[in-house]
């Protein structure tokens, strides 16, 4: 492994990753309705702002602007075609923010979703999955990242045809996934599955886990779920810094820099490797993460019980793991004879 | 199990064990078989009516509470709405030529700038599973689109999504602009999507946040009931 992460991950306890982006980037005037990966073109200081917020925060890594720039997604801002294009500058201005860094940075290139359905239910191919996220790996590595990172996944098929097309162009890789929907996936993906999901992929991820979802609580109760089966692979916990509130127009966040500081630290006592924030999370939150995980010694996993006093409730009473992660009980069922 | 041995004749069902039938094949997103019974049902005379609401709407009820209560999840709702979509299909003609009552229309988009349209597709075939006529106008909807839409098709409610914190104040936009021209208390207005909240349906004006399709679909009927029962009081 010559990647800069897995470099990292063999030196370090714990690594901090970044923030929000499109928390970030909104504060910075980017329009409700505007494709924030344009911005790597037109708007290039304000890509490097962003990077530099949380490098300058303490992160170790972060992810580039590049999160919608897939076929599927840019096509509806007429830019279909420019999904590598727009790519390989998110990564390249990523490239320069951290080689100007005084200590090592890892630049993970972001893949997000395409936003639409595979399998039974759905209208998106294998094949035409894996094209996509190959246009948009190739951008990113071409462009100068460590290493490819897809995210906020809810479909199992999504993130197989994600990993396939990383091994296609010859990327290092994480992958994290969404949980929430009763502590599963959109797509009823319990954490303990997603374990079984990564250990069944031929390329291995550096690194797996959750981003996103509800909030800290739950995030944590997941990351729980991947220890419990054993996994040797490193874990990532991303979480929102809260809940959503309106003001004024505004999105804010209600999780406050202290209550993420703890958060960082559960996460880390819970078994993750690589922390950080998601939606809402600013660099002052990343802050107080790095503080929080530097000064305080590495403790027991939380219980739920304690989780739940420190972060909150959960949203769901079941994640779906109690019954080892077997299938929901379907009340109904084709009657036969 | 063997299938063969033990596979169901539809036709061979009485109406009652038939209906339950349909109950469990909606379930388990068996179009054919929905085709087949609803068409069966044509032949005993029932009424298109009957057939939507005692059969495909009240399979659809189970479907969306066992979504709300994390039993199903989406990719099973998806095959339950198809089948639906079939069964209905056969109807839609037939309901109009009848003259069956009308549950209410949605115009349902998700706003602009917003391009995620999972849950807004979810919604949009629930509410046709309750029976709701639904024009759905797609992602990145601009003001206008909705005003027109919802003029053009004497809609009861409008339904916003948005998937992104980015774009989620748009939807402000668009009932600030009903406000202006006086329209506002015209419709019911549903909001819906992963990062709202009641707090935010509240902020922005809307009539109500709604958590899930399920909720979506049970928020609507009860606005539905509502405005019958003021008619009928008016």
């Amino acid at each position: 492994m010559t990647n800069a992460l897995s470099r990292a991950l063999e030196t370090r306890d714990w690594l901090l990753a970044d923030g929000a982006t499109g928390t970030n980037l909104f504060n910075m005037g980017l329009q409700s309705g505007d494709a924030p990966e344009f911005w790597n073109e037109t708007e290039q200081d304000k890509i490097r702002a962003l990077y530099r917020g949380a490098v300058d925060a303490g992160s170790d890594l972060f992810l580039t602007n590049s999160f919608g720039a897939n076929a599927s997604r840019l096509k509806l801002h007429d830019a279909g075609h420019r999904a590598y294009e727009l790519s390989k500058l998110a990564a390249e201005l990523g490239r320069e923010v951290a080689d100007a860094a005084n200590r090592e940075i890892i630049v993970a290139g972001s893949v997000g979703p395409t936003g639409e359905i595979m399998g039974e239910a759905g209208s998106l191919s294998h094949e035409s999955a894996v094209e996509m996220f190959e246009e948009t790996a190739k951008g990113l590595m071409d462009g100068g990242a460590d290493v490819v990172w897809v995210e906020t996944i809810s479909a199992p098929e999504e993130f197989r045809a994600a990993a396939e097309a990383f091994a296609n162009v010859g990327a290092p890789w994480c992958g994290t996934m969404s949980f929430d929907t009763a502590g599963r996936t959109m797509m009823g993906l319990t954490s303990a599955q997603m374990v079984q999901l990564v250990d069944s992929l031929p390329n291995t991820p550096i690194a797996f886990g959750a981003n996103c979802g509800v909030g800290a609580s739950d995030l944590l109760r997941t990351i729980k779920g991947f220890v419990a089966q054993g996994t040797q692979t490193p874990i990532i916990a991303k979480g929102n810094a809260g809940i959503p509130k309106y003001h004024d127009g505004h999105i804010h966040y209600d999780g406050t820099p202290e209550l993420m500081g703890e958060y960082a630290v559960l996460a880390r006592n819970a078994g993750a490797k690589i922390i950080g924030g998601c939606c809402g999370t600013m660099p002052n939150h990343l802050r107080a993460m790095r503080e929080a995980l530097e000064n305080t010694p590495k403790g027991d996993s939380p219980t739920l019980e304690l989780i739940t006093e420190k972060m909150g409730g959960f949203s769901s009473e079941s994640d779906g793991t109690d019954a080892g992660g077997a299938a929901p009980s379907r009340k109904n069922k084709r009657r036969r004879g | 199990m063997s299938d063969e041995e033990d596979d169901i004749i539809l036709s061979e069902l009485n109406d009652e064990e038939l209906v339950q039938q349909m109950f469990d094949d909606l379930y388990d997103g068996l179009k054919e078989e929905i085709e087949e019974a609803v068409n069966i049902l044509l032949e005993r005379k029932w009424e298109p009516y009957r057939i939507l609401t005692e059969a495909l709407v009240g399979g659809m009820t189970i479907v969306g509470a066992d979504f709300r209560d994390g039993i199903l999840f989406v990719p099973e709702v998806l095959l339950a709405a198809n089948a639906m979509k079939g069964g209905m299909f056969i109807l839609k003609p037939l309901l109009a030529e009848t003259g069956a009552p009308r549950m209410g229309k949605m115009v349902i988009g998700t706003v602009k700038g917003d391009i995620h349209d999972i849950g807004k597709n979810l919604v949009s075939m629930m509410m046709e599973g309750a029976g709701f006529e639904v024009v759905d106008l797609g992602i990145n909807n601009a003001v206008d689109a909705y005003i027109d839409a919802i003029k053009a098709e004497e809609a009861d409610i409008l339904g916003m999504s948005a998937l992104l914190t980015t774009t989620m104040p748009y939807m402000k936009v668009v009932i600030d602009t009903m406000v202006e021209m006086g329209i506002r208390d015209d419709y019911v207005v549903l909001v819906g999507g992963a990062p709202l909240n009641e707090e935010f349906g509240k902020a922005i004006g809307a009539d109500s946040y709604c958590r899930d399709a399920a909720v979506a679909v049970e928020t609507a009927k009860e606005y539905m009931a509502r405005k019958h029962n003021q008619l009928a009081a008016g």
